[in-house]
């Protein structure tokens, strides 16, 4: 009879811990600030996350890091030290995920970052992207760029660290591709209420092509200024400004403007054969199903491919270990760094040990302005 | 680089020099009456075009709803200073009406007037009408009570208020930014230049708004008065001119200057809620250069800031910013090896 009531005791006291177990994800996200653009859409698509994956409750806290790097910092420490997250997400502007890169390796806590931060190598170990690398990103653009005969490239982007990094991994891809060559580098920043004299030299020196590296409503205003000046040739946008913000803001200037972008945000346009097609549907119903019609956003996307990668690797590092523990931690980057070719809304992640960057180079599309709207090219 | 292009180069940078200009200007203008180094002078800037941009749109901006919350908190603390002097609630109750009248019907029209999208021109004065009366407000609820306190102190105040400014413009207007219509869209073509009728505008607002305020200030007895509180507080206050009221009446100032220049600065290029802020500072450069006492300095430096700029950015694109703002020091250097070290503060 005691011996009874102690097993009972003592499964009870399983149960409970099991029960106790559930997976806990801390995610500091950019609400407010000048990111606050691409936190939001990611925060409501959180809220349509599912409340269990394979069988366990999942407990989700969004932080505000204000895309402040030193919040985003404060917030990825309480999580792993108060919280004990078994995963870390975020943050979605650059500067504030590379700081948190720091606490999530120190603790061995997986970091799935929302922006594609480049950390110095080794130190990526805990990191990995769920947003397009520019590499990829690159590829796409180049290999249109071959195809309408671009031989040269003039660039304008921000002096930032998006704006450095499209322009290393640009030339890095185009000399791997033999593709255009990048003839006048000229640099503004996001708040600068002009560009004339960029546009001035870019004009003069006369490129094929410009690529613009700019994000969201900011690409409009250099884009029109090369407009301007009177640039005939073909103008190049990157995925951050693939919204209908530079439409809002450009109005006829960007008319033909090429744009690369994620597939998620097009899958009416996607050729039955794109592996999203049917992902990226599946989220723009969803999202536009709550949020309202037209409203779909690549970074909302984002939090849709999280679950995906989710659903794929819990199962996986349930087997191994439990909820709440370091060897669950670890497992679960393992199941990352295994997962193989996962079809996801934005394209085809193959995360592995050496590469935590993720999608293949089937992840870019190149879309054109086409009467204010999105055309697939 | 040829003629041409230093000619665009030269027309960019006093386009932009002379919306500099009207912001120096203002920082001049409130730190020789108050003492108060305006930090959230582009804030107003930036208030002003996206009231402008929202007002376009057909919705109401949410300055509306400020302009009535400060006016309603500062009417509030009015009539609790008068209870407590004793004041009767009729005589309260009137003063209450006489400063709350404004911002009221303001927010009525405003009200009535945002979906009906009115003329460009008529939404334009509806905007200077919101952020306009945003300036004395904010010198009521910040500034007033530490009116004698240091620099220093003064200086802090207006870090906050800007950042209170800013985080409630992302709230307003949203992170994304817009671009606000042209107010005359000619274009007149002189050999390689192009002159568009915003950059017309400016230049003849600019213009205008400086020969106003020179009017003002040499003509009127108000304006006189607020050259009198800037010379000498204590001796003002003497004379019967009230400091408070002087206050008041350049932080008005200082608002419409900045509403204006949003509003001009809207149709040539995309604002954010923040960008008012480095579009300030340039204007802080530029009074710097007339050592915050000299308007015809000031409008000079702002010029040249704009300039500079043009060129900093055709030269040297990735060190711009670096340019205009390294611009401070031999300028510092030289106003301090002028006039010594001596402790500016009265």
């Amino acid at each position: 009879m005691t011996i009874l009531k102690l097993l009972a005791a003592a499964t009870t006291a399983l149960l409970v811990q099991a029960a106790q177990a559930d997976i806990t994800i801390g995610i500091s996200l950019p609400l407010t600030g000048p990111a606050s653009g691409l936190g939001i859409p990611m925060a409501n698509y959180i809220k349509l996350w599912p409340q269990t994956i394979a069988g366990e409750k999942l407990v989700v806290t969004v932080l505000d890091d204000a895309t402040d790097p030193t919040k985003g910092v404060v917030n990825a420490k309480k999580f792993v030290t108060e919280d004990k997250v078994d995963i870390l997400m975020g943050s979605a502007a650059t500067p504030v995920a590379i700081a948190m890169a720091d606490t999530a390796a120190e603790s061995g806590t997986p970091q799935f970052m929302f922006s594609p931060a480049v950390l110095p190598a080794g130190k990526d170990a805990w990191a990995f992207r769920l947003p397009q690398g520019n590499a990829v990103m690159a590829f796409a653009m180049i290999e249109h760029m071959k195809k309408l005969g671009v031989k040269t490239v003039g660039f304008l982007g921000y002096t930032d660290a998006y704006g450095e990094s499209w322009l290393t991994d640009f030339k890095a891809q185009s000399v791997a591709l033999g593709g255009p060559q990048i003839v006048a580098v000229e640099r503004f920043a996001r708040a600068d209420t002009g560009v004339t004299g960029q546009a001035l030299k870019l004009v003069a020196a006369n490129p094929d092509a410009i690529l613009v590296v700019a994000s969201g409503s900011g690409a409009a205003m250099p884009h029109m200024a090369i407009v301007e000046r009177g640039y005939k040739g073909r103008i190049y946008q990157t995925h951050a400004a693939a919204t209908r913000d530079l439409m809002r803001v450009g109005g006829k200037a960007v008319e033909g403007a090429y744009v690369t972008s994620g597939p998620a945000v097009i899958p009416e346009q996607l050729p039955a054969t794109h592996p999203s097609k049917a992902l990226a549907a599946d989220f723009v119903a969803k999202y536009e199903k709550v949020y309202g019609a037209g409203n779909r956003n690549q970074f909302a996307a984002h939090a849709y491919d999280t679950v995906v990668v989710l659903e794929k690797v819990i199962p996986v590092a349930l087997q191994k270990a439990k909820p709440g523990t370091k060897e669950f931690r670890a497992a679960i980057r393992d199941a990352m760094e295994t997962m193989g070719r996962t079809v996801v809304s934005h394209g085809v992640l193959n995360y592995s040990k050496d590469n935590h960057w993720g999608f293949t180079t089937e992840t870019g599309v190149v879309l054109k302005v086409v009467n204010g709207d999105w055309k697939v090219e | 680089m040829d003629w041409s292009i230093a000619g665009i180069l030269a027309l960019d940078g006093v386009t932009t020099g002379a919306i500099y200009a009207l912001l120096a200007l203002a920082i001049v203008l409130v730190f020789a009456v108050t003492r108060v180094i305006f930090i959230p002078q582009g804030e107003f800037v930036a208030y002003g075009a996206l009231t402008l941009a929202l007002l376009q749109l057909g919705r109401l901006p949410g300055t509306v709803w400020l302009l009535l919350a400060l006016a309603l908190l500062a009417a509030a603390l009015d009539a609790i200073a008068g209870l407590r002097r004793g004041l009767a609630v009729g005589t309260l109750a009137i003063g209450a009406l006489r400063s709350l009248a404004f911002p009221v019907g303001v927010t009525v029209f405003a009200l009535w007037a945002a979906p009906r999208q009115l003329p460009l021109l008529v939404q334009s004065l509806l905007t200077l009408a919101i952020v306009t009366p945003l300036g004395p407000l904010v010198y009521r609820l910040a500034y007033e009570k530490l009116a004698d306190a240091t620099v220093l102190v003064l200086l802090i105040v207006s870090v906050g208020t800007h950042f209170a400014l800013t985080g409630l413009g992302l709230v307003f207007f949203g992170a994304e930014g817009f671009r606000n219509p042209s107010f005359w869209d000619a274009r007149f073509n002189a050999g390689p230049l192009t002159l568009t009728g915003q950059t017309l505008i400016i230049f003849m607002v600019s213009i205008a708004l400086i020969v106003a305020l020179w009017l003002f200030f040499e003509r009127t007895l108000r304006g006189k008065a607020l050259r009198a509180t800037a010379v000498n507080r204590l001796g003002a206050r003497l004379m019967g001119i009230s400091t408070s009221g002087a206050g008041q009446l350049s932080f008005g100032l200082a608002a419409f200057m900045g509403a204006l220049s949003g509003l001009l600065i809207g149709p040539a290029t995309t604002m954010f809620y923040d960008s008012g802020f480095l579009i300030g500072l340039k204007g802080f450069v530029a009074a710097i250069f007339g050592a915050l006492a000299s308007y015809p300095a000031a409008a000079l430096g702002a010029l040249f800031v704009g300039l500079i700029e043009s060129f900093g950015s055709f030269w040297a694109s990735s060190f711009k910013e670096v340019i205009v703002f390294t611009l401070i020091i031999p300028v510092l250097l030289w106003r301090s090896f002028q006039h010594g070290h001596g402790d500016d503060e009265e």
